[in-house]
C-alpha cells in the first residue's frame, strides 16, 4: 500500500518536472542548424522511413565531406507521425534553435507552417509536395517547392498518357479517374486535372479514399462500375499498396494506371510484387539509383565508417533517393547563400532564403555532388521558386522500377496562368502585396 | 492544519452559497490567476507558449465542455471532435465572409453554430443511452468530416480543402506573438471556466447531475429529461465549439478536416475519464496528462538514454513514448479509477488532519 502510493506521488511529481525538463534543452554551437520532420510511425511509416534515411545520411555525408566551406552541420530528428498538430510542435520546438529551412514532409503541416514562415523567417522547402501555387515567389516569398509541384506531376502524368495514345486529341471522349487520398495531398492535383479535362475533353471522375486508405473497397466498386480508361493514383503510405491489391482483385489493368511520385516506390509495390507488374507511377526526376555515385560515396563515407541511417540494402530506393535530393537542394541553398553572404560562416535563415532564391545548380555543380544522372541542372529566381518543371514515368516490371518514359515538362502554358491566379486569389486573401521586382534584387 | 475551515462562519446564504466557501480556496485561486496571468507570460519561452501552454489551455477549455456532457449529465459522447469541426469552420466562415468580423464575435458565431449542431445530434440521447448513444454521437463525427471535406462552401471553396486565418486582433490589439496568444485562450477559459463551474453548482447543473444517477428517478421528481439532456448538449457543444475555433485560429493557424477527426474525439473523452469524471478541475487534469506527456516523454526519453550512454533513434522514442503513455493510463484507472481529481480531493482531505491524522 505504501509503496503504491509513494509511485503515485512520484509519477505525479514526474509529471510536475516534465514542465521543468521541457524545452530547456537548446542547443547552441557553431554548426548550422538543420531541423528534420520525419515519420517513422504510423499508418505512413514504410514510405517515411526511406525519405528520412536518406535526408539524414546526405547531411552526415555532407559533413564528411567537410561540411558547407567548413561549417558543420547539425540536426535534430522529429518525429511528426504525418499529424499536423505534430509537425507545428516540432518545428516550433526545433525553430528555436536557429532553422536554417524545414521541410515539413507533409501537405498539412505544409499549409501551417506556410502561415507562420514569414514571421520566423525560416524557408520553407517541399521539395516536389506542398503547394503548387507557392511556386510564384512574388506572393510566396518563403516557400521553394523546388524541382516540381504535384500540378507538374499531374501534368507529367497526362502527357505520358498522351504520348501513349499518339496526342492529346486523341483523349477526347476517355474517362479518367482520380482516386486520391482525401486530405489536401489529394486534393493538390484536382485544379490541373480539370482545367486539362476542360481542354480536351475528357472525362474526370474524382474518388475520393477516406485516410489512410487502408478501406478501398467502395472505390474500386465504383471503378469496376464505371470502367476508366486510366485511373490516377494519388496515395501516399498503406493505401497505395491496398490500391494496387484492389485493381488485382477487380481486375483492373495495372499497366492503365499511374501513381503520383508519392505512389511510386519499393515500399508501395513490393508486397504485391508480380501482381503490380505494369503499374507506372511519376518521378520528379530520378527513380531508384543504387548505382548513382551519391550511393557509393554515403556507403563509403558514412556506412562505412558506422554512421549509416538504415539498413545498406535500401540505398538508393526511390524514396531514399528522394530524401537525399531533397536535403542536398537545402544544403546548395545553404552554400549559395555563403557565396553571397560570406563563405565558413553560419547563415540565418533569410540568408538561406536568399540562396534557395538564387540556387543554380549546373550540370558539373551535380556531377561533383554525385547526382549525375539523378537529376538535372535547377536554377530558382524571384518569380520562379520551382526551378525545374521535369518528370519521367517508370514502372515496375515485377521487381524493380525502370524508366518507361523520356524527360516530360510540365506544360508552362497551363501551369503558370494556374499558379498566378491561385496565388493571387491567396495574397488578396491574405492582404498581401506582391513582392515588387526592387525586392527582388534584395 | 492550514486547511481547515474551523471557525470560517457563514453568517448569510450569499456566503454559504459563494463559489469558494472557504477562505484558502479563495486565496489559492486567486494566487493560481495571478501566477496564470503575470508569472507565467514573465516567465516562460516562446516555445513554452505556443506548444505548452496554448495546446494545455485550448484542450482544458474542450474537456471543460466534453466533461459537462459526459461527467456531469452522464452522456457518453464521441461527437466532441465534430463540435470543434463545427466552432472552427463556423468562426472561419464569420471571419471571412464578414467584412470586418472581430475575432471575438467570430469565436462566439463559431460556438453558437457547434451549440446548434451540438443540439440536433443531442436528439437521439433522448431514445438512447450510454454506448448506444456514444455510437449515436459517432455520426455527429463522421457527419463533419465528410461535410467539411466534400461541400466546398464552408472551406471558402479552396482547391486543397485547407483553410487559414491570420491577422487576428481583438480590440485593436494584434494576437500574432506566443505571449498575447497565451493571454487571449487564458482569458477565454478563465471567463468560460469561471461560467461552467457556476453553471453546474447551479440548477440546471443539479438537474444534469440528477438525469445522470438516475434519469428515471429524475424524471420522477419532475426533472424534464429532454431539457436536462439537450441543455447539457447545449452548453457542451458551445464550449467545445469554442475551443475548436480557438485550437484552429490560434494554435493551428491552417488547418483541414483531419484536425478534427475522431482521434480528437477520443482524446477528449480520455481526457475526461483519466482527470476525473463530473469535476471542473478534472478536466485540467485531464488536458494536461494527454496533452503534456507525449511532449515531455519525446524530449525527456532521449536526454535520460543519453546519460545512460545509449543512443536511440526517433522511431524507438515513438515507439517507447506511446508504450510508456498507454501504460500509464492502464495504471492510473487502475490505481484511481475516478481520476486525477479524486487524487486532489483525498489530498484536500489529509491536508484538513495534516499534521495529526487519526
Amino acid at each position: 500500500m505504501k509503496l503504491r502510493k509513494l509511485l503515485l506521488a512520484a509519477t505525479l511529481v514526474a509529471a510536475g518536472s516534465s514542465v521543468m525538463v521541457t524545452g530547456t534543452a537548446f542547443a547552441q554551437a557553431k554548426e548550422q542548424f538543420i531541423p528534420v520532420l520525419s515519420y517513422r510511425t504510423g499508418p505512413y511509416a514504410p514510405n517515411g522511413v526511406p525519405w528520412a534515411n536518406g535526408y539524414v545520411d546526405y547531411l552526415k555525408l555532407t559533413n564528411a565531406r567537410g561540411g558547407i566551406n567548413g561549417v558543420k552541420l547539425s540536426f535534430e530528428e522529429c518525429e511528426t507521425g504525418y499529424d499536423t498538430a505534430r509537425s507545428v510542435e516540432c518545428y516550433e520546438r526545433l525553430k528555436g534553435k536557429g532553422a536554417s529551412f524545414v521541410q515539413p514532409l507533409s501537405t498539412g503541416a505544409t499549409f501551417a507552417i506556410t502561415e507562420k514562415a514569414p514571421v520566423d523567417k525560416i524557408p520553407v522547402v517541399t521539395v516536389g509536395y506542398g503547394r503548387s501555387e507557392s511556386a510564384d515567389g512574388t506572393v510566396f516569398k518563403w516557400n521553394f517547392p523546388i524541382a516540381g509541384t504535384y500540378w507538374v506531376a499531374a501534368d507529367a502524368i497526362l502527357q505520358a498518357i498522351a504520348l501513349k495514345e499518339g496526342g492529346f486529341d486523341k483523349l477526347k471522349g476517355k474517362k479518367f479517374a482520380l482516386v486520391y487520398h482525401d486530405s489536401p495531398f489529394g486534393k493538390e492535383p484536382i485544379p490541373l486535372l480539370q482545367e486539362r479535362a476542360a481542354m480536351h475533353g475528357f472525362n474526370l471522375q474524382l474518388l475520393p479514399v477516406t485516410a489512410p486508405g487502408v478501406e478501398q473497397k467502395a472505390t474500386w466498386l465504383q471503378v469496376r462500375q464505371s470502367r476508366p480508361d486510366y485511373v490516377v493514383l494519388w496515395g501516399w503510405g498503406i493505401m497505395n499498396s491496398t490500391a494496387i491489391k484492389e485493381a488485382q482483385a477487380t481486375g483492373y489493368p495495372r499497366e492503365k494506371m499511374y501513381g503520383v511520385w508519392w505512389a511510386g516506390a519499393e515500399p508501395d509495390v513490393k508486397d504485391v510484387a508480380e501482381g503490380a507488374k505494369g503499374y507506372n507511377a511519376v518521378t520528379m526526376q530520378h527513380g531508384a539509383e543504387p548505382d548513382s555515385r551519391l550511393v557509393k560515396d554515403v556507403l563509403a563515407m558514412v556506412h562505412g565508417k558506422g554512421q549509416g541511417t538504415g539498413p545498406k540494402e535500401e540505398l538508393g530506393q526511390v524514396l531514399y533517393m528522394r530524401g537525399a535530393m531533397s536535403a542536398m537542394l537545402g544544403v546548395e541553398g545553404i552554400r549559395a547563400a555563403q557565396e553571397r553572404f560570406g563563405k565558413g560562416k553560419v547563415m540565418t535563415g533569410e540568408q538561406v532564403r536568399w540562396g534557395l532564391e538564387n540556387l543554380n545548380l549546373t550540370q558539373t555543380k551535380l556531377d561533383g555532388l554525385g547526382f549525375a544522372g539523378v537529376m538535372r541542372p535547377i536554377s530558382t529566381s524571384c518569380v520562379d521558386h520551382m526551378g525545374s518543371s521535369w518528370a519521367r514515368i517508370h514502372t515496375w516490371d515485377g521487381k524493380a522500377w525502370k524508366f518507361t518514359s523520356g524527360w516530360l515538362q510540365g506544360d508552362e502554358q497551363i501551369i503558370k496562368p494556374l499558379v498566378k491566379a491561385t496565388a493571387a486569389k491567396y495574397a488578396a486573401d491574405k492582404k498581401l502585396t506582391p513582392r515588387t521586382s526592387a525586392d527582388c534584387q534584395s | 492544519m492550514f486547511y481547515r475551515e474551523n471557525g470560517q462562519f457563514k453568517t448569510s446564504y450569499q456566503a454559504d452559497q459563494q463559489i469558494f466557501p472557504i477562505v484558502q480556496d479563495r486565496v489559492a485561486v486567486g494566487l493560481l490567476l495571478m501566477l496564470a496571468f503575470l508569472v507565467v507570460p514573465a516567465l516562460a519561452s516562446d516555445y513554452w507558449f505556443t506548444n505548452i501552454l496554448i495546446p494545455f489551455l485550448v484542450f482544458s477549455l474542450a474537456a471543460v465542455g466534453v466533461n459537462i456532457l459526459v461527467g456531469y449529465c452522464g452522456q457518453i459522447s464521441l461527437g466532441s471532435g465534430a463540435f470543434m469541426a463545427v466552432g472552427a469552420y463556423a468562426a472561419y466562415n464569420f471571419s471571412v465572409r464578414i467584412e470586418g468580423m472581430p475575432l471575438l464575435l467570430s469565436l462566439v458565431g463559431g460556438g453558437v453554430c457547434a451549440m446548434l449542431f451540438g443540439i440536433l445530434f443531442g436528439l437521439p440521447s433522448l431514445r438512447v443511452k450510454g454506448l448506444y448513444l456514444a455510437v449515436a454521437t459517432l455520426a455527429a463525427q463522421f457527419f463533419a468530416d465528410w461535410m467539411f471535406l466534400r461541400i466546398q462552401w464552408f472551406t471558402n471553396n479552396s482547391p486543397s480543402g485547407s483553410v487559414s486565418v491570420s491577422n487576428l486582433q481583438v480590440f485593436g490589439f494584434a494576437i500574432e506573438s506566443p505571449i498575447s496568444k497565451y493571454l487571449f485562450c487564458l482569458s477565454v477559459l478563465a471567463v468560460i471556466a469561471l461560467l461552467a463551474k457556476n453553471l453546474v453548482r447551479g440548477a440546471v447543473g443539479r438537474e444534469w447531475m440528477a438525469i445522470r444517477d438516475m434519469d428515471v428517478a429524475a424524471a420522477v421528481i419532475g426533472i424534464r429529461p429532454m431539457y436536462a439532456k439537450l441543455t447539457a448538449f447545449a452548453v457542451s457543444s458551445f464550449i467545445v465549439g469554442i475551443a475548436g475555433a480557438l485550437w484552429a485560429f490560434i494554435y493551428l493557424g491552417a488547418w483541414e478536416p483531419a484536425a478534427f477527426s475522431v482521434d480528437q474525439s477520443f482524446r477528449l473523452l480520455f481526457m475526461v475519464i483519466i482527470g476525473g469524471m463530473g469535476s471542473i478541475l478534472g478536466s485540467f487534469f485531464g488536458a494536461a496528462f494527454i496533452v503534456l506527456l507525449p511532449i515531455f516523454l519525446s524530449q525527456f526519453l532521449p536526454a535520460v538514454t543519453r546519460l545512460v550512454g545509449i543512443e536511440i533513434s526517433t522511431a524507438g522514442v515513438s515507439h517507447a513514448e506511446l508504450m510508456i503513455f498507454g501504460g500509464l493510463i492502464v495504471w492510473f484507472l487502475i490505481v484511481e479509477p475516478h481520476g486525477l481529481a479524486k487524487l486532489w480531493s483525498v489530498a484536500k482531505q489529509k491536508l484538513r488532519l495534516w499534521p495529526f491524522p487519526h
